[in-house]
């Protein structure tokens, strides 16, 4: 089978300059797949506050998507933010020390993968938060660092030069002959099937007797999907080791508090800094500490329901929707509440099911009236009907 | 092949005799199983029984062959269906707290009902099936099983007409049981061509950003554009009524061109399909070669070919392991005939109504007995009926799966040294 060795030849066939100074660092890559755990001593402190900058990383993924940003501003955003909490230089960037930034970013990771290893949903939001990030990262990494990124691990993939078989799925330029240059100058790789399920649905590879073709171009595809399946396994193994931790008081309360934190949306940015540089509107994830403080008994109670099922029927919705609509809950942020309180259903299904009716009663389809929050003694009428609402608890 | 006359649907008593008496069992365990021996995948998979009366018992699991067989005549069910292989044994469910009970394995499973293709065939319609529009399911098995074998390299695929308008595929390749959810829906993706729904002029998926189809469409194309002529044009007549050429017409990408043929066919509306494909194709001749234009239209011709050819199939049920699916040899209850394994390489030959009716297998039995002058019941009483050269054909199908776990185990135990 193949290994790194073959694979470092053809990338000096490319003649890429290669960066010189890698023996002197802890940390040769800025990326990294987190096959190995940090071995070294932490403080308590350490560990809790590398854990909380990342959070923030991930929240704003997450907050990002349910915003459905494009996939250039996810990136902007994401980029501001680790700038912020969790630089990750270049190695070429010398004057900087590279190595801590990096401990950071590993140490941070596995704290994490201990907070959210716990459940089947904990464990598929951080996963496809984490493929996020990596995949920013991926992007904004130079060609010759991610070149000897990718030749520092075995990703049993066999290159190949162009077969003339390929070139009928082969994509490229819309003109012929500039398909045909690029094509003859494209790189492949043969991978099993399965291991690029992305590039299969779409029809963008070549298959042949359970084996995919993969064009240079899509290379990053078989990097992403290793890294999404790694990360999955070791949550799995770490969520079946976890009971053994329990005897330590100190880190149980604070795993605790992340994925808590985590589950509520709390630490985006709102959660620390921006409190007093919010204006008055309302914010998605100043909901839940409303609602407890402040709500009325019968709001409260749609909340917590909402909360426990991750979901409301549709009077409820209505009737806390349109509450919270009054309360000065601008659409956008409404759409995100929902969005996250909605955990379990996919994105698609939202946008095709619910996210019509939020924006009708914000008057912004249909009929485009502006309906106003219910009375209390429509919610009585609810009652009688028997719609679950939340007065009944 | 007497007694077509039989399709009413079985009653509880004729169900009791044909799972007493003809079931083959030991065939569908050998073809769960991979071995002789229970394995995981036999004790750990899921059965669901749909009883007289609408009721739906779902997680049973057996350790044997012979203890599925007793349950299913003690409860009679109208049918039973083959769920995934679970972590735990099903019926256990309840002694595992919730995230520890998940689907592992399953056959790779494709459904094509007939249904789908109900915008496009003009013989019947709904639940109706005739030996007319069954070439529309021929034409599928031709595409997938070509498709699932060169493309995927899985081998041990198993085709069982579904008991009415459709067909199932199951794919029992080791590699093919593991696929998880996201993998299966890749494989769906890369089969699918015509998304679902009723709006059948809307435009197919199947070009990148280059004009040419991908290789895998290719190859389909060839077969599909002879079976385009025969079975669309020649006779289901697809584009013979007003409504049939205009669904027609709404696929072809030029306005000048739709006009003028829509002119010519209102004034004649005996012009049959061969004739009004043969029109347009002359329209499209007429145009200067190598111009947008007429790439366009070449190409569109392409598309309308796969339209109305190419298989559709039912998504859902091949995306999710935990989709369960009508077990091979179950009487379909509204027809009363058995979902029977079909040959791909003969699907032409196939015919739906000569498929045996429970009714029909009872009376063979019957007449079998009183020749021998028989009185006592055999469990494999299916050798002197018409369902032998199926459950033969499952038989056989069993044997080369498990002849490949031989295989692999005898390999296995050579590295070892």
């Amino acid at each position: 089978m193949f290994k790194g060795a073959d694979r470092k030849s053809t990338i000096n066939d490319r003649a890429s300059p290669q960066v010189s100074n890698h023996g002197t660092l802890l940390y040769p890559y800025r990326l990294n797949f987190y096959d190995t755990p940090p071995m070294y001593d932490v403080t308590v402190e350490e560990f809790e506050i590398y854990a909380l900058d990342r959070l923030r990383i991930l929240a704003e993924i997450e907050s990002s998507r349910a915003r459905q940003r494009s996939w250039e501003e996810l990136k902007a955003v994401t980029s501001t933010q680790c700038t912020k909490y969790l630089p990750l230089n270049a190695t070429s960037a010398t004057s900087v020390d590279r190595d801590s930034e990096r401990r950071k970013d590993h140490l941070g990771h596995f704290v994490l993968r201990l907070a959210f290893c716990r459940s089947e949903e904990l464990r598929r939001r951080f996963v496809e938060a984490e493929l996020t990030l990596f995949k920013v990262r991926y992007e904004s990494d130079g060609y010759s660092e991610r070149e000897s990124f990718l030749s520092s691990r075995n990703f049993n993939w066999i290159p190949l030069k162009y077969r003339t078989e390929l070139f009928g799925s082969y994509q490229g330029p819309k003109s012929e002959p500039e398909r045909m240059e690029s094509f003859e100058s494209e790189r492949f790789y043969k991978v099993k099937w399965s291991r690029v399920p992305d590039l299969v649905q779409k029809r963008k590879v070549f298959l042949k007797g359970g084996w995919a073709y993969v064009p240079g171009r899509e290379q990053s595809s078989i990097v992403f999907q290793e890294f999404q399946v790694q990360l999955e396994k070791a949550l799995e193994v770490t969520a079946r080791s976890l009971p053994r931790l329990d005897e330590d008081t100190r880190i149980i309360p604070i795993l605790n508090n992340l994925s808590q934190g985590f589950l509520a949306g709390v630490p985006s940015d709102w959660g620390v800094a921006g409190r007093e540089a919010m204006g008055d509107d309302i914010k998605a994830e100043m909901v839940d500490e409303l609602a407890q403080k402040h709500f009325p008994l019968c709001m409260r109670t749609l909340h917590e329901n909402l909360r426990k099922d991750h979901h409301l029927k549709h009077f409820g919705r209505l009737q806390y929707g349109l509450f919270l609509k009054v309360l000065g809950l601008p659409i956008e942020e409404a759409i995100l509440f929902w969005r996250r309180s909605f955990s379990r259903i996919t994105d698609d299904k939202f946008n095709k099911e619910y996210k019509y009716n939020i924006r009708h009663s914000y008057g912004l389809e249909g009929k485009r009236a502006n309906y106003a929050a219910k009375s209390k003694s429509l919610h009585l009428d609810l009652l009688i009907m028997g719609a679950h609402i939340g007065i009944i608890q | 092949m007497s007694g077509m006359d039989d399709s009413s649907p079985a009653s509880p008593e004729v169900m009791l005799t044909f799972y007493r008496r003809l079931y083959p069992f030991k065939s569908i365990f050998n073809w769960l199983n991979h071995e002789h021996t229970p394995t995981r995948l036999f004790t750990h998979r899921e059965f669901a029984f749909t009883l007289q009366g609408d009721v739906y018992l779902r997680y049973n699991s057996f350790a044997t062959a012979d203890e599925l067989k007793k349950l299913v005549c003690q409860l009679n069910p109208t049918r039973f269906e083959i769920g995934p292989i679970y972590t735990t044994r099903p019926k256990d469910k309840k002694t595992v707290r919730a995230g520890a009970f998940n689907a592992v394995q399953r056959e790779l499973v494709f459904d094509i009902d007939m249904t789908d293709y109900d915008p496009i065939r003009t013989c019947c319609s709904g639940a109706d099936i005739c030996n007319r529009c069954w070439a529309f399911i021929s034409a599928a098995v031709h595409v997938i099983d070509q498709g699932i074998r060169e493309q995927f390299g899985y081998e041990h695929l198993l085709w069982v007409y579904s008991g009415r308008r459709g067909i199932h595929l199951w794919i029992s390749d080791k590699e093919a049981m593991e696929l998880t959810d996201d993998q299966r829906k890749a494989i769906v993706g890369w089969m699918t061509v015509i998304h679902g729904g009723k709006e059948s002029s809307k435009k197919l998926s199947i070009r990148l950003n280059s004009r040419s189809l991908p290789p895998s469409l290719k190859s389909a194309l060839d077969h599909l554009a002879a079976i385009f002529s025969d079975l669309i044009l020649a006779d289901q007549n697809c584009f013979g009524s007003e409504e049939g050429y205009e669904t027609l017409l709404q696929q072809v990408p030029d306005s000048r061109i739709v006009g003028d043929l829509r002119k010519k066919w209102q004034k004649d509306p005996t012009r049959s399909s061969e004739d009004k494909w043969m029109d347009l194709k002359e329209e499209i001749k007429k145009m200067d070669k190598g111009t947008p234009q007429r790439v366009a239209l070449t190409l569109a011709l392409e598309d309308i070919i796969f339209n109305y050819t190419y298989p559709r199939l039912d998504a859902e049920v091949s995306k999710h392991r935990n989709h369960l699916l009508k077990a091979p040899f179950c009487v379909h209850p509204k027809t009363g005939r058995v979902c029977v394994p079909v040959d791909p390489e003969r699907i032409d030959e196939f015919k739906p109504d000569r498929v045996p009716t429970v009714g029909q297998l009872l009376r063979e039995l019957d007449t079998v007995g009183k020749a021998e002058g028989e009185v006592e019941e055999h469990h494999s009483d299916w050798e002197k009926t018409s369902l032998k050269p199926y459950v033969d054909m499952l038989d056989k199908h069993a044997l080369r799966l498990m002849d490949e776990v031989r295989r692999s185990k005898r390999e296995m135990v050579d590295t070892s040294w």
